[in-house]
């Protein structure tokens, strides 16, 4: 895979390319329809689905309290039973400790099982670079990886795509990567599934060594946990006799039972399914079964970053489902390229500035990418607050500007209008001008809205962003609170005189 | 009860009819609601655009507007959610246990639908409004405040009015204060859905409780010449048979005014025929 989301520019930039996508904008319109329509009808299925959400957020969060410990406890576990465990600070460190294991096992080829991790420290391109081919054995990663795409969503990284496009891609990317798609491939979901299934078959049984993430890490007995809904993963936990799992080290939860009820909000708010098809839970080596040489490098890359930001850290809960990337009016019209991230949509918008910091303007653009709507806290199976933490990386973004010698002309207009709203006397005389400007409006101004009322016109500056696509009322001659002056609250006024319908 | 009304800056010098409508309705409903002059804003614009210290003194200002009152109602679901939700947050900015401790103290801020409903244990205001109608539930009112079912229940009490389902109803409808401009083109392309659905029940009139969010649709719909008005709730709920004269219409106010002033001269003179007869 060579597309990077390395140099992505701010959000409004890349959404404006994406929003024009047609086909982008169809396809994820039907997608993510379909998969929220599909969660809304399990999750209400379940009658205490609250107190599920409780009991997962409490997990994670008991889990991220005492991180250390059970961090330690997990090391332990998975040593006693014959893994090794790395610790990598950051995506070098973890893409040095995978190849040098694969290295010493002298292979050109890996398999894969989905992982974000892995997506989030490139190792794919990581190991490229020392010769080795990392094959993606998800349906949706191997056409992102065929079409030499970027993934746009953290569970469906290929929902950009519909079936036409992936059959022209199978046509013709598969034959350079191996088992060539059939001559008279269809793009039919289930020829297309098979094309696939040929095609991953022959890596399945030749790979020495693959490489997965985990959903879930126990510290008490040091299991590592997959879930999945094609196979692929099972195959590629099963069959290589060498294992290697990029863990985040926020993936760890304290003891197995608290594993309930994570493992069952995830699959009715991920795919909308009851029950997860492949859950895959591995402990350590089975001497004579399974991979015989298995390690764990657990990554932090920024975690500890955002472990430190006492309002963000709640983001570390999250489990990776996508509810809120379906659910999200943002995502939906802009898809997930235009975030610039391995993790799109809401999550993404506050996942990437708490790992990553403020600075950089493609990250720090991505806190106001959204409308605050709340639709993702509505459907977050961990209780993550995202319009909240939004709000506080806004705030972290300012701040982290406040020190300029040139301030932004938002920030100016900003600190006007809080100067304005700091004393009613100096919001009346705002208002008075308004007036006076929205008498001239009425009168010049032939425009109406809709029931009569005069039109502000094109505005022009930053009002255009506005008025490019919107009309905008023109001023009333008389704002509420001169009304209010002038006539007792009303108690002094004739026959009620309308002062929004315009035509004074 | 000591009530106050909490006008919003966006109503305040964008939409006084909204803040009329209020005013109207609560004394109908036997409620002499005052306007406390010092009040400006809930400083939601700054708060939600990360300008966390412009906010401090914004909020103290609210703090002082409606100290001693024991309610504040707003027509505003977005600003109620700003002061029950971010007041607090912005009091923790400040550093200052005082303003923390006014904040916490201060009077509860209720959305309109949630005063007529929980306070006053109304749900048929006595209004009259013979229109085709769809709402649009807007996001704060619907998931920060968790209104429910209450703007309903006032509609489907409203003599005349004909309740059309709004498809999508739940979704935002991409205004989201400085979003609005900051992200112009994803808050059209949300909006025009928007705009779509609404275009779909065929309604007159689109109704929903944030003038902010129906200045954003609205305008969508004004430039695709959709002919679909929006209309606050408040003045939906304020409207009575008295009004029905003074509906507009696409006229110039001033002529409908005429037209109106003659209609009810012409009743006025049947009903005095009617009483010699």
């Amino acid at each position: 895979m060579s597309a990077t989301f390395v140099g992505m520019p701010p959000f409004p930039t890349a959404a404006r390319q994406a929003l024009a996508d047609t086909q982008l904008r169809h396809n994820l319109a039907h997608a993510t329809g379909t998969i929220r329509a599909k969660r809304a009808k399990v999750v209400g299925e379940v009658e205490h689905w609250e107190d599920l959400r409780l009991a997962g957020a409490a997990v994670k969060a008991r889990a991220l309290a005492d991180l250390e410990t059970n961090l330690v406890r997990l090391e332990e576990s998975l040593t006693a039973q014959g893994a090794t465990v790395h610790w990598a600070r950051d995506a070098a460190e973890a893409c040095e400790v995978v190849a040098r294991v694969a290295r010493s096992h002298d292979v050109d080829e890996v398999v894969k099982v989905k992982s974000m991790a892995t997506q989030e420290i490139e190792l794919n391109e990581a190991l490229q670079a020392q010769g080795i081919a990392a094959w993606e054995t998800d349906l949706a990663e191997l056409i992102v990886q065929l079409g030499d795409d970027l993934p746009s969503h953290i569970l469906v990284p290929a929902i950009h795509r519909n079936r036409a496009e992936i059959r022209e891609i199978f046509r013709s990317k598969m034959s350079a990567a191996g088992k060539p798609a059939p001559d008279d491939l269809t793009d039919e979901p289930a020829v297309l599934a098979g094309a696939a299934r040929q095609h991953l078959r022959e890596k399945f049984l030749r790979a020495k060594v693959a490489v997965s993430g985990a959903n879930f890490a126990v510290a008490e007995t040091g299991t590592l946990v997959v879930v999945e809904s094609e196979g692929n993963g099972r195959m590629c936990l099963t069959l290589p006799e060498v294992l290697i799992s990029v863990v985040g080290i926020e993936k760890v939860v304290p003891t197995f039972a608290e594993l309930d009820p994570l493992l069952r909000l995830l699959p009715r708010s991920s795919t909308g399914e009851r029950m997860n098809p492949y859950t895959s839970m591995w402990t350590g080596v089975t001497p004579g079964d399974g991979p015989q040489e298995v390690h764990v490098v657990l990554v932090d890359n920024g975690r500890t970053r955002a472990l430190a930001d006492e309002v963000g850290r709640q983001a570390l809960r999250c489990i990776r489902c996508s509810a809120c990337l379906n659910v999200c009016p943002v995502y939906e019209r802009t898809g997930g390229h235009a975030y610039g991230s391995v993790y799109p949509g809401p999550i993404g918008a506050i996942l990437n500035p708490l790992m990553r910091g403020q600075g950089d303007p493609q990250v720090d653009s991505l806190p106001y990418a959204s409308s605050l709507c709340g639709a993702c806290f509505e459907v977050c199976p961990v209780r993550i607050d995202i319009p909240e933490v939004l709000v506080h990386l806004r705030s972290k973004v300012v701040d982290a500007h406040r020190e300029d010698r040139v301030p932004k002309a938002e920030a100016v207009a900003m600190k006007g209008t809080a100067w304005a709203f700091t004393d009613a006397r100096r919001l009346a005389a705002g208002e008075r001008l308004s007036g006076l400007a929205g008498r001239v409006l009425t009168r010049v101004g032939k425009a109406r809205l809709p029931g009569g009322r005069a039109t502000a016109g094109r505005l022009p500056g930053p009002g255009a962003a506005w008025t490019g696509a919107r009309d905008l009322p023109a001023p009333p001659r008389e704002s509420f609170r001169a009304w209010w002056r002038r006539t007792d609250g009303g108690r002094a006024e004739g026959p009620e005189q309308s002062e929004q319908k315009g035509g004074e | 009860m000591k009530v106050a009304l909490m006008v919003t800056c966006v109503n305040d010098a964008m939409f006084p009819d909204t803040g009329k409508a209020v005013v109207r309705l609560l004394r109908r409903l036997g409620v002499d609601v005052e306007f406390p002059d010092g009040q400006t804003c809930c400083a939601q614009p700054m708060v939600n655009t990360g300008y966390l210290d412009e906010a401090v003194p914004v909020v103290r200002n609210y703090v002082d507007a409606f100290a001693g009152y024991d309610a504040v109602v707003t027509p505003s679901g977005s600003c109620a959610g700003s002061a029950r939700h971010q007041h607090g947050l912005v009091a923790r900015r400040s550093g200052d246990p005082a303003m923390e401790r006014a904040v916490a103290a201060a009077p509860p801020t209720y959305e309109l639908t949630e005063f007529l409903v929980d306070v006053l244990g109304v749900t048929d205001v006595g209004a009259y409004f013979p229109h085709r109608v769809t709402y649009h539930p807007t996001c704060h009112s619907l998931r920060m405040l968790g209104v429910g079912d209450r703007p309903r229940q006032l509609l489907e009490n409203v003599r005349g009015l004909r309740l059309a389902e709004l498809p999508g109803a739940a979704e935002c409808c991409g205004f989201g204060g400085t979003f609005a401009v900051k992200n112009a083109e994803t808050s059209v392309a949300m909006g025009s859905d928007k705009a779509r659905h609404v275009r779909e029940t065929g309604a007159e009139v689109l109704v929903a409780g944030d003038n902010s969010c129906l200045m954003h649709i609205g305008g969508l719909l004004s430039r695709q010449q959709a002919g679909v008005r929006v209309m606050h709730l408040a003045e939906v709920l304020a409207a009575t048979e008295d009004d029905a004269e003074q509906v507009p219409t696409e006229q110039p106010a001033d002529l409908a005014a005429q037209q109106s002033a003659g209609r009810t001269d012409a009743i006025q003179h049947g009903l005095e025929q009617g009483a010699t007869s």
